[in-house]
């Protein structure tokens, strides 16, 4: 039996069918084909799957989708502005080389979002403290945490 | 190292990066074709045990499912002698990869894969699983080499008979493989020394834990011929496969390789693609669906090996090493091909001895079949190597960097596996390390009583692929070139090939337009492995744009109605005397100069480039909790010549990352039972932000002479000194050895004694 779900996502209504135990992950990818979050564990340990949940960060998979009724997410798709170019964790990530494989970036600019909407001038500690949540195999991390700090100023 | 470039040696934004930071590239899950089923596979409950029976007929009446399958629906290949080599290390027998995709009478390992369902939904097919009965009788687990190689020892393939100097031995054994390298006399380099080391260390099996779990869709048509989707390293390596397993001509089989989350080696073989064919086919020709839990592919893809490694070297009191040996036992896993092989010529790589011998051993256990990892068999060997390196220059009283020059393999020198070296970077890499600001300053002042600091040194070899490429390219009206390659993007080598393309036209590489096409769109390609992408398909790009250069200059030179030996191109400029012309310009008058430019290059990078790291660690050991702190971190690297440089220390600064990992962190914790216990990212834990500092690269640039501009790869190095560099910094904190990996908390404890 599905359950029809009212929502915004990225600043527009959306309406969904899901079953009572969907992820917000799984009806983001397979409802909703918004997948540039991503499954990388599906028990909210490498936070490739973040959103913005409510201004919180979230890991969608650890999410039900029912629980977004009347709620507010913003996912990777929808951070870069409407009139052009990128977000500036997006273009800082570019500039900065803080990806290799990828996999993982969507889930690390959502997480520096989340930072920087709450603390716009972090520490390196505070940034590494609080992108230990999400995981890159790729990078060291090294030119991740640059990105955010450059964008931080 | 070149300063006059145009585009090699810079630092753009890479072409594919607005679609990762944009979450609209496309990775291997996220392939969505019209009518997909989905899959789920059915894994072993047991490490060891025989299948008496598989009952799947309640699975194939569960509403939604449309075919299950087990190893009677694939062709049997367990008489095939026939081994894939997959270009990484050894990729092993047809008949074993075969019994891997799905278990033939025996299942080997937790997690060994033996039935699959595609059904409407993947919670349907996953519910199907459940219903499938499968009645073991259980065997006893093997789970160190120690106890595989015992006299007594149970045997896990009945037909396996030792191979040894390219002979089969007479009794069955769970050694696939003895394999041994010699040189000198033993004996008189031991006499010689005057103090002679010997140290054991075992270390745990790891995974290459890549973020994006295996994921495929296989569409099998009416017309016999197979469309595969795959996060893949290695699409015609995925076209070999299946069509090997299947028994389908490659000719048949197009892989569209798809964004790849990571790889690591990791992705070189094949696990699901055979399996979702076969269930395509069965489901009525209809697209199937696979992608791996987590638990699934730490259960039952490639980790690398657990290991057993003693070595044994002597040194004078003057610093010269008179001889060096060891034995090596690798955990293949449940079928043959550790890298072992690879570890023997890794674990003296970076000196020159007249004294040395190897013993390698690769040793089947009832673990899940090991596959490559970046610089495979090289970080553990290096490990304890290393460790004997830096006790032999403390008990000598001498710099473990200046034992290292004094000792150091260069130019000439015969490599303990055979070759001999061409030019290499080694001693210049130590002479780096040893300027570098890190080397020079003191450590940091330890905070409490509790806390030791000290600093550790390690190097590092690996061989290097060449390999081959090929790709196409088109010049557009516009002067933009079209390239078409084949080789998997894991991180920023569209760019980094391009790069060469562009530099031989002196354009900028943002005119270049790369694509990663099918295996139907272009030639041949060797796997994204080995460290070879940057090279050897950027050998082809080089050579096709060597190719367009001559033909556009003899555009150039038929406009001006002149000869193409009067007109040069130089900085993206075509020249005869006053006249010139930009490449954009001539590109719009291909249509009056004899029409369109296009060109195409096949090479084989043979040779390869092998290269060399040292690294420099500080850490903090906590003498109460046992933990350990990476504080600095200082990698230097021969590279040959930086072509991408941000992405250069990029694949240093990720392997130092993973080579921490496994000195600190990582581990296969597998019951008595042989079950494995920790098959998530919570319990095997990889390094988060937090447990690194910024990582400092040095690079240093020794040309290849093997690459038009010098290349050398660079992916796998840098995972090879890590374990080493950190545990001889832990002894230089604690002064004792810690020589067990991982180094956890609990390991440093029990070198200090105090569990």
């Amino acid at each position: 039996m599905k359950t029809q779900v009212s929502t915004t996502i990225n600043n527009e209504p959306v309406e969904f069918l899901c079953q009572p135990n969907e992820s917000l992950l799984e009806v983001l990818r397979n409802t909703l084909s918004l997948t540039g979050a991503k499954e990388g564990c599906n028990n909210g340990n490498c936070g490739a799957c973040s959103v913005i949940l409510n201004g919180v960060l979230v890991n969608s998979c650890c999410v039900l989708a029912v629980e977004t009724e009347g709620a507010s997410v913003t996912t990777i798709e929808g951070i870069a502005p409407k009139s052009g170019g990128l977000h500036p964790i997006q273009q800082a990530f570019l500039e900065n080389a803080a990806l290799q494989c990828g996999i993982c970036t969507p889930g690390f600019i959502m997480a520096s979002k989340a930072l920087l909407d709450k603390n716009p001038h972090p520490t390196e500690h505070e940034v590494r403290y609080w992108l230990a949540g999400n995981l890159c195999r790729c990078t060291g991390y090294d030119k991740i945490v640059k990105a955010v700090l450059a964008v931080a100023g | 190292m070149t300063t006059d470039t145009v585009a090699i040696g810079k630092r753009p934004i890479r072409h594919d990066g607005v679609d990762k930071v944009t979450g609209r590239a496309q990775y291997g899950n996220d392939v969505k074709l019209a009518g997909t089923l989905y899959a789920h596979i059915l894994r072993s409950a047991h490490a060891h045990a025989r299948i008496m029976s598989i009952d799947t007929s309640a699975a194939g009446e569960l509403p939604g499912v449309q075919a299950v399958v087990t190893s009677a629906d694939m062709p049997d290949l367990s008489k095939n002698t026939e081994v894939i080599n997959d270009g990484e290390g050894e990729g092993g027998g047809l008949a074993y990869m075969s019994q891997n995709m799905l278990a033939r009478g025996k299942v080997l390992y937790h997690g060994h894969a033996i039935a699959a369902v595609a059904a409407t939904s993947a919670s349907i097919a996953e519910e199907a699983c459940k219903l499938i009965k499968v009645d073991y009788e259980i065997l006893p687990p093997l789970l160190s080499t120690c106890d595989a190689m015992k006299d007594d020892a149970p045997i896990i393939h009945a037909a396996m008979r030792t191979e040894e100097a390219g002979k089969l031995g007479d009794k069955p054994s769970n050694v696939a493989k003895h394999m041994q390298l010699k040189r000198g006399d033993m004996d008189a380099g031991f006499a010689e020394a005057d103090v002679v080391v010997e140290r054991e260390f075992f270390t745990k099996m790891v995974h290459q834990g890549y973020i994006e779990p295996q994921a495929t869709t296989v569409l099998w048509k009416q017309d016999g011929t197979l469309s595969i989707w795959a996060s893949t390293q290695s699409p015609w390596g995925v076209r070999r496969e299946v069509s090997e397993l299947l028994q389908v001509p490659q000719g048949k089989i197009k892989v569209t390789p798809t964004e790849i989350g990571g790889g690591f080696g990791g992705k070189l073989d094949v696990y699901l693609e055979p399996v979702a064919a076969i269930l395509s086919k069965k489901a009525g020709y209809k697209p199937v669906k696979m992608a791996m839990s987590r638990a699934d592919v730490l259960m039952a893809t490639g980790p690398t090996s657990g290991s057993w490694i003693k070595v044994k070297m002597g040194v004078k009191k003057n610093g010269e090493i008179t001889a060096a040996q060891a034995w090596m036992e690798y955990e293949a896993g449940a079928f043959p091909g550790s890298p072992v092989g690879a570890g023997m010529g890794v674990i003296f790589g970076p000196y020159r001895l007249p004294n040395v011998q190897i013993d390698g051993y690769d040793v089947i256990v009832n673990k899940p079949k090991t596959m490559a990892y970046r610089a495979p068999g090289g970080t553990n060997a290096a490990y304890a190597s290393e460790s004997v390196v830096d006790e032999l220059a403390e008990k000598i009283g001498m710099d473990p960097l200046r034992l290292r020059q004094l000792n150091g393999a260069k130019e000439g020198d015969r490599r303990v596996d055979g070759p001999t070296f061409q030019r290499v970077g080694y001693l210049e890499t130590v002479q780096a390390a040893i300027n570098s600001p890190h080397y020079e300053d003191g450590l940091a002042a330890a905070p409490a009583t509790n806390i030791k600091v000290g600093r550790g040194v390690a190097s590092g070899f690996w061989f290097n692929w060449g390999g081959k490429s090929s790709c196409n390219a088109a010049v557009n009206p516009d002067g933009s070139i079209t390239l078409s390659e084949g080789s998997a993007d894991i991180g920023g080598t569209r760019t980094s090939i391009s790069m060469q393309l562009a530099e031989v036209l002196g354009i900028g590489v943002e005119n270049i337009k790369p694509a990663v096409v099918d295996t139907d769109s272009v030639g041949y390609n060797d796997a994204t492995g080995g460290s070879r992408t940057t090279f050897g398909s950027g050998l082809a790009a080089f050579e096709v744009g060597t190719k367009i250069k001559q033909i556009m200059i003899e555009r150039a030179a038929k406009f001006w109605e002149i000869d193409a030996k009067d007109v040069t191109l130089v900085r993206g400029v075509f020249k005869n005397h006053s006249k010139q012309m930009t490449f954009a310009e001539l590109a719009a008058k291909l249509d009056e100069t004899g029409g369109q430019v296009v060109a195409s290059a096949a090479t084989d990078g043979k040779g390869g480039a092998p290269a060399f790291g040292t690294h420099v660690v500080d850490v903090a050991v906590d003498t109460e909790t046992g933990k350990v702190q990476i504080l600095r971190y200082t990698a230097v690297q021969d590279v040959g010549h930086a072509i991408y440089p941000p992405y250069v220390e990029g694949q240093i600064q990720g392997g130092v990352s993973q080579g921490v990992g496994w000195a600190l962190h990582e581990e296969y914790f597998y019951n008595d039972k042989g079950l494995l216990l920790n098959a998530s990212l919570l319990d095997y834990r990889m390094p988060t932000a937090l447990d690194l500092p910024m990582i400092e690269t040095i690079l240093v640039e020794v040309a290849s002479p093997n690459h038009p501009y010098g290349v050398r790869g660079v992916g796998e190095v840098p995972i090879v000194p890590p374990a080493a560099a950190v545990a001889n910094a832990i002894h230089n904190a604690i002064g004792v050895r810690v020589t067990n990996l991982p180094m956890s908390p609990g390991e440093v404890l029990r070198a200090l004694g105090k569990i």
